[in-house]
């Protein structure tokens, strides 16, 4: 089937397999491979990218349902050249060690500032909860996200 | 961050830098093996065994090799022809690379289908037809070595039970003789669970043969390249110079991207059958179901002590798990890992222990997940059995351990079973611990929530780790000794590249290595750029696990930086017309002594160095160094953690409230390094301790292959850390560093356990079994501690 996506702002017109996953889209058909996979079971969040306005769990979205639909990656996070500052929390907050989860996490917290400007730490807890890091313990994400709630959101 | 802080080593150049990783990460463009796309290149998928014990009769692969987007189908058959069917572990035992006989865990590989993309390859697993006939598994260690168990092995010649191994430390004699004059002997009975590392990202390869260059590529998931590299060349025949490994950006590790998987192989023989590269990645089941689990210890410790709460004695039986093929990845010598390092952190008399492997239907694997070699398991069983001491004695638990702690003038200290700990200061540690926690007053919280009827628990756990492994003299890898190497070149210019044998999955060397050359150089972090990774480029050594990237890594970067220092003195001296006698090293220079006007820094030496300049005669030029490090002994890392949970005695669950942890990791190159590694320790211990086993049923099913039955702790299980260091240097360590990669995952487990049953201490719970979920925490309140190996009571 042929489908149309907004990546990041750019319109995508690709011919896929119904079956076609989103994230597999996005990392195999276009190469963007920011956003990763790292559970069969819509577990980990490591594939959080956003539709329109929402984060959703890309391995668990069909390609198809983002035909005319916008969705934004990691890669679209940064501002032309001016880092979000939720990407300046997670260095300045030392919020990723292997860096995997790291683009899920930064796309979940972009979405809770964006509703939440001045989130408490149970929020922001709360908000990545559904979504795994396996090396930070998950305090420094904690900080990061703080962090950009209090430089500039 | 609270505690004594020592200053900074190496010139300023250590602290807490931000790191030069993140750049690339933040931005979604790091570089992981499954990112990475080759032309023409071919997907994989890999069909697994059902069940956990039967004999193959048949494989049918005609249906999926006519699969139209099929390249190739190498079932254990085609391997056999090639001689390749079994591999060696890492354990000197063999593995099937893909079954031909008999399957022996549920998961174990089958089969291998290439195809044109990975949806297919999968379509094309479904094609394969596999007659089966049945056997009687092996699912519970406990029953491995009865006359009746069912054989595991019957490829081993000669082999006529499940027994892997028996092993012991220590003197059985003077142990008994301690046991029998003490006052108090005390023993518990504890199943530390098999468990799984499960990085975020899986394992994965794209295998790449040029049969023209006769080079084989391999873009891997490994936590040690140059080891694997050896280990390729002995099995396939290809010449070591012939194979380059590319390790690139790794989505944690843990433990689990040590081994060799058949998946790996599998994909090697596919490129060089089909002459394209071939990717195979994990999906997250095969990776917790088929590979690398970690602890399975059935273990029995009993401790004696003097009425007067003095610690005499340990001993320790215990059976190990070890799956069906013996692939632990550990010095060889040492079968059961470091677990004899289990006196922990106290003064005592005597101290044995045995260990005996069996064989069982589930998955190969072992010592994996940040265990530093069993210490894991070890600092379990001794801080558990001190605080079933202390409520038989009726001491405080963090009174018997500064009761019994090692003092700082026993060090150095050797063991009673031959462990020689480096440096320590543990009261201190305890102490800084309990002042943090506020320990007194949490006491008299308990005592008040205890009248109302409350379920508030404190744990302490007091742990020394043996990391860096390690002397050649007696630590291997499958005969590769672990000593590593570090190259440094300076550029003309005064910019530095250090090329490291160990490799990152998060732990930062970009940043952490950087810091220590520059700190050896007088240069800033900046100008230092670190390479590591890639086979080709850097030189060999052993691989990042068991805490050993700074230890032995880090000490042969400052060995070669110190190396080219001790150049660049020559070369200062020429250029002053002076004696090199005559400089000495001040603040990032070499100087005149007396005069220190006339001073120059390494740029202004490197390019003289490159000039020129007549220098003495045997002196080459240039600056660059290599430096191989053999480590004289281990470091031994410690600390002292507490814990402060709330039980619900009515659902079970438990919250943990607080979690204060102080790390003696020596000097902290990069403190925010650091306490990011004690960060994952501690929810790696929560997780543990609470939530994390992978179980089987009696049939060998394994309940714990996804992320909905092998639950992991989130950022909601997880509390705000308090976080607390001492500094005591490693004497024998160039910069005095210690390691810390898996000192939290080692120390906390038993932190939470000893605060949830110290909750439950009022309802008479004296032990209860990881992982603590609210049903087995309920069930340990009706006095009813579940078997949580076996997910049937
Ligand atoms: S890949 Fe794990 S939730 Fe999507
Ligand atoms: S930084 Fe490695 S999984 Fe989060």
């Amino acid at each position: 089937m042929k489908l149309t996506v907004t990546v990041n702002g750019t319109d995508h017109t690709r011919e896929v397999e119904p079956r076609l996953l989103l994230i597999h889209f996005l990392r195999d058909g276009l190469g963007l491979t920011g956003s990763h996979w790292g559970c069969d079971t819509s577990n980990c969040g490591a594939c959080v990218v956003w539709l329109d306005e929402t984060p959703v769990k890309s391995c668990t979205v069909l390609a198809a349902m983002a035909d005319g639909h916008r969705v934004r990656t990691v890669e679209g996070l940064a501002d032309g050249g001016r880092l979000d500052p939720v990407q300046e929390g997670f260095t300045q907050c030392h919020g990723l060690q292997c860096g995997f989860c790291t683009p899920g996490m930064m796309l979940t917290a972009r979405w809770l500032l964006d509703h939440n400007p001045s989130p408490s730490e149970a929020e922001v807890r709360e908000a990545i909860s559904g979504q795994i890091c396996r090396c930070t313990g998950y305090e420094n994400i904690v900080r990061s996200v703080l962090w950009a709630s209090r430089n500039g959101g | 961050m609270i505690g004594v802080r020592e200053k900074y080593e190496g010139n300023g150049a250590y602290g807490p830098l931000t790191r030069k990783e993140d750049a690339r990460f933040i931005r979604g463009r790091g570089t992981y093996v499954d990112d990475i796309k080759l032309p023409g290149m071919l997907h994989a998928a890999i069909l697994r065994s059902p069940l956990a014990h039967a004999r193959i009769v048949s494989v049918d692969a005609s249906a999926a090799r006519a699969h139209p987007r099929v390249e190739a189908v190498i079932t254990g058959a085609d391997l056999a022809e090639r001689g390749l069917a079994w591999m060696p572990t890492l354990s000197a035992d063999v593995q099937a690379v893909l079954a031909t006989d008999k399957v022996r865990f549920q998961g174990q590989e089958i089969a291998f289908v290439v195809a044109h993309d990975s949806y297919a390859a999968r379509d094309a697993i479904e094609l394969i037809a596999v007659e089966y006939d049945p056997l009687p598994p092996v699912s519970d260690a406990t029953t491995a070595l009865d006359a009746a168990a069912p054989l595991v092995r019957d490829d081993v010649p000669g082999k006529l039970d499940n027994r892997v191994f028996d092993w012991t430390a220590g003197d059985k004699a003077a142990t008994d003789e301690v046991f029998a004059g003490a006052d108090v002997v005390v023993g518990c009975d504890m199943v530390y669970p098999r468990s799984h590392p499960a990085p975020l990202e899986t394992c994965g390869i794209i295998a790449d043969f040029d049969a023209v260059r006769g080079k084989l590529t391999l873009w891997s998931t490994s936590q040690a390249p140059h080891a694997h590299r050896t280990i390729y060349a002995t099995l396939t025949g290809l010449p070591e110079h012939k194979i380059r490994i590319v390790s690139p950006d790794l989505g944690g590790g843990f433990g689990n991207k040590v081994p060799i998987y058949p998946g790996y192989l599998c994909a090697i023989v596919a490129s060089m059958a089909t002459g394209k590269p071939v990717k195979w990645m994990e999906d997250r089941s095969e990776n917790l179901m088929s590979g690398s689990f970690a602890r399975d210890y059935h273990m029995h410790g009993e401790i004696a002590a003097s009425a007067a709460g003095k610690i005499l004695g340990l001993r320790a039986s215990v059976l190990a798990d070890h799956g069906a093929f013996n692939a632990t990845a550990q010095p060889t010598k040492f079968p059961a890992g470091f677990f004899h390092i289990f006196t922990g952190s106290y003064d005592l008399r005597a101290a044995f222990c045995e260990v005996t492997g069996v064989y069982t239907n589930k998955a190969p694997g072992g010592v994996a997940y940040s265990c530093s070699f069993r210490v894991t398991e070890a600092v379990y069983l001794v801080e558990r059995l001190v605080d079933v001491l202390a409520r038989r004695l009726g001491v405080d638990p963090a009174e018997l351990r500064m009761r019994n702690l090692l003092r700082p003038e026993q060090f150095p200290y050797t063991c009673p079973t031959g462990w020689q700990y480096d440096s320590g200061d543990y009261p201190r540690a305890l102490r800084l611990a309990m002042d943090m926690a506020g320990y007194a007053e949490l006491r008299r919280e308990q005592a008040d929530r205890r009248a109302r009827g409350d379920y508030m628990g404190i744990g302490l756990s007091f742990f020394t780790e043996g990391v860096g492994a390690g002397p050649r003299s007696h630590m291997d890898i499958l005969g590769l000794a672990m000593a590593d190497g570090a190259d440094l070149r300076v550029h003309p210019t005064g910019k530095a590249v250090l090329a490291i044998s160990v490799q990152t999955q998060g732990q930062g060397h970009e940043t952490t290595f950087a810091q220590l050359v520059a700190g050896e150089l007088g240069l800033s972090p900046d100008e230092v750029e670190v390479v590591h990774g890639d086979t080709d480029q850097t030189p060999f050594g052993l691989g990042t696990y068991g805490s050993r990237s700074t230890p032995v890594s880090g000490a042969a970067a400052v060995m070669a930086a110190r190396k080219v220092r001790d150049r660049a003195r020559i070369v200062a001296a020429a250029m002053l017309e002076v004696a090199p006698d005559d400089l000495e090293w001040a603040e990032g220079t070499w100087r005149v002594r007396g005069d220190p006007e006339k001073a120059l820094g390494i740029g202004e030496i490197a390019m003289a160095a490159h000039s020129s300049i007549e220098l003495p005669a045997g002196v080459e030029g240039h600056l660059d160094a290599s430096a191989v490090y053999n480590p004289p002994n281990l470091t031994f890392p410690f600390g002292a953690y507490i814990c402060v949970t709330d039980v619900d005695p009515d659902t079970g669950e438990v919250a943990v409230r607080r979690f204060v942890a102080v790390d003696d990791c020596g000097v902290r190159i990069n403190p925010m390094i650091v306490e990011g590694q004690v960060h994952r320790g501690l929810a790696d211990g929560i997780g543990m301790a609470l939530m994390q086993a992978i179980v089987f049923d009696e049939a060998g099913n394994c309940l714990g292959g996804s992320f909905m039955d092998y639950l992991l702790p989130t950022a909601k299980e997880c509390p705000s850390y308090e976080l607390g260091a001492t500094v005591t240097p490693s004497p024998h360590h160039p910069v005095g560093a210690k390691g810390v990669g898996e000192s939290a995952t080692v120390g906390s487990p038993p932190a939470v356990v000893n605060s949830v049953v110290d909750a439950l201490a009022p309802l008479g719970v004296v032990h209860a079994d990881m992982p603590l979920t609210p049903a087995s925490v309920w069930r340990a309140i009706q006095g009813r501690p579940l078997r949580p190996d076996l997910a049937v009571e």
